[in-house]
């Protein structure tokens, strides 16, 4: 198809809390990247970062920040930020210039520095701005996290059992992944004990922010065949917005659309739903997902919204063991955000990353059998989410 | 005696009567309600209408979903010493057909909500400054149904 690009290469700094400076994890990360590809790094013709706005003016210019720290070069650059759909707009952008025949190899990078805690909103008595005013009145993140989680409990009877097991399940599959900061196995016991944050989630229901960087070298698919072998492709990125009028309840508004000229619209179900046209392909033909589990309930979310099953029915398909490894729909291979925490622009690259080493058959101990096709989903503040179909 | 003085902790987002309402928009042309208040274009895209009539949103709801915070925000958020948990709803208004966040009135645990729950509008102290208690809206549950 032609709108498809080869994944050359990728790679990752592991995921932590280092404390070093954002633009060391992201030049780690692209060396990696462009090691796997075999791609020397003054063959790069675009250079396209995801921003971070945690780190100063450096964080805000990403892809000209890691374009100077690999060494000038004369690359036309790119920058996107879209909260935790930057990485895949930065990807989407390396995409269009390909497509467009404006260069044949293309770099994507996405780190982040982290602070200690909540993320929190820029300084300043801002009360125009939603996000400054939310956090004002004391609503965080982890308070949009745990309304899905108890309207899923009212709605259809999910338990804290099930959040924990979304938690459990994760663990053990990133025990094995060298990128994730988190590789230990945790018990239900060690999960419900830990301190309640935002009822009915807990401290290990809810994912930590990390540092971490991550890289994807993209070329045309007449690239990638002149120079032989067999690279993964990436057959869709979809960035859409919401639609008016949108019922998300969602960071960092404090109201969602009215429903009272238009009918109510699911921001979330229409991200994959995109992807799944673009790729021309549905949720049967999926190999494994990755999904934003910023809490482990918002897991159960997207097997609603990425097509896994029926709405009402996630709970069920979590219990019949399909989403664990060796089972029929892996979700989160990886370990998910429970292993990683949150990178913000490096997050969409980093499940890009572990899709194309999963379709390589690279994966190693959580490798998913037979990994032909994924997908990836995320979703976060002012309207912004992303999705990428990655085929082998 | 000690009268304290009120004040908006937000100015403008809601009246300061007894009893109060969330103040928002409603566009002339297609009727979508918007809060907070909304000026310039409306964000209905089957709509042109560029004028918005104010207006005092429904002070009663249904929990929608509900939560607490057991830790104490960052700033802008300003906590009292020591840090008392607070629940928080989101409220479905049935006549704006559109979800309202908001803390749940003092002393109310999650263990007294449930989804569904009817809950009206009231006012109570965000934070005091000298003399003022600056004041938020809160859903309070209704005694005795709605």
């Amino acid at each position: 198809m032609s709108g498809e690009v080869a994944v050359l290469g990728v790679g990752m700094h592991p995921w932590g809390k280092w404390g070093r400076n954002f633009v060391d994890y992201g030049v780690h990360a692209a060396r990696a990247a462009l090691k796997d590809a075999d791609v020397p790094w003054r063959d790069v013709q675009f250079v396209s970062g995801a921003a971070t706005m945690r780190c100063g003016y450096p964080g805000y210019v990403a892809g000209a920040t890691f374009a100077q720290a690999l060494g000038w070069q004369g690359a036309q650059v790119n920058t996107s930020y879209a909260a935790c759909a930057s990485g895949s707009q930065a990807l989407a952008a390396a995409r269009a210039q390909i497509l467009a025949g404006g260069c044949d190899v293309a770099l994507v990078v996405g780190a982040d520095t982290t602070p200690k805690g909540f993320l929190a909103p820029m300084a300043g008595h801002r009360p125009e701005d939603p996000d400054w005013v939310r956090f004002h009145i004391g609503i965080t993140n982890p308070t949009y996290f745990a309304l899905y989680a108890r309207r899923r409990m009212a709605l259809y009877g999910a338990t804290v059992e099930d959040f924990t097991a979304v938690k459990v399940k994760n663990a053990a599959h990133g025990m094995s992944n060298p990128n994730a900061r988190y590789r230990k196995r945790f018990t239900r016991e060690e999960v419900l004990e830990s301190a309640m944050v935002a009822d009915p989630l807990r401290l290990l229901h809810v994912c930590a922010t990390s540092d971490g960087g991550a890289a994807v070298v993209l070329s045309s698919l007449e690239y990638a065949r002149r120079r032989g072998g067999k690279s993964a492709r990436i057959a869709a990125i979809s960035t859409v917005t919401p639609r008016f009028a949108s019922n998300e309840v969602e960071m960092p508004d404090i109201a969602t659309d009215s429903a009272v000229a238009a009918a109510p619209y699911s921001f979330r179900a229409s991200i994959a739903r995109h992807a799944y046209e673009e790729a021309g392909i549905g949720p049967e033909d999926l190999s494994l997902a990755e999904v934003y589990d910023l809490a482990a309930s918002l897991e159960l979310d997207w097997y609603e919204h990425i097509g896994l099953c029926a709405q009402g029915e996630a709970e069920g398909l979590l219990r019949s063991g399909a989403t664990r490894l060796g089972g029929r729909i892996p979700v989160n291979a990886s370990g998910g955000l429970a292993c990683f925490g949150e990178a913000v622009p490096a997050q969409a690259l980093a499940q890009v990353c572990e899709l194309v080493w999963q379709v390589r058959g690279q994966a190693g101990e959580r490798q998913v059998a037979g990994a032909r096709v994924g997908i990836t989903a995320n979703q976060g503040l002012f309207g912004h989410g992303s999705a990428v179909i990655v085929k082998s | 005696m000690n009268a304290r003085a009120r004040a908006a902790a937000i100015e403008g987002w809601y009246t300061l009567e007894d009893p109060p309402h969330l103040i928002g928009s409603r566009c002339t042309s297609c009727g979508s309600y918007f809060f907070p208040r909304l000026s310039g274009l409306c964000r209905n895209p089957a709509c042109e209408g560029t004028e918005f009539a104010p207006v005092q949103l429904s002070r009663t709801g249904r929990i929608w979903s509900y939560t607490n915070a057991c830790y104490q925000p960052p700033p802008p958020y300003v906590a009292a010493e020591p840090f008392r948990p607070f629940a928080i709803a989101a409220v479905e208004l049935a006549a704006e057909r559109m979800i309202v966040l908001g803390q749940v009135a003092a002393g109310i645990d999650v263990a007294q909500l449930a989804v569904g729950m009817p809950v009206e509008l009231v006012l109570e102290p965000l934070y005091s400054e000298g003399q003022t208690d600056k004041l938020i809206w809160k859903w309070k549950p209704l005694t005795g149904g709605a």
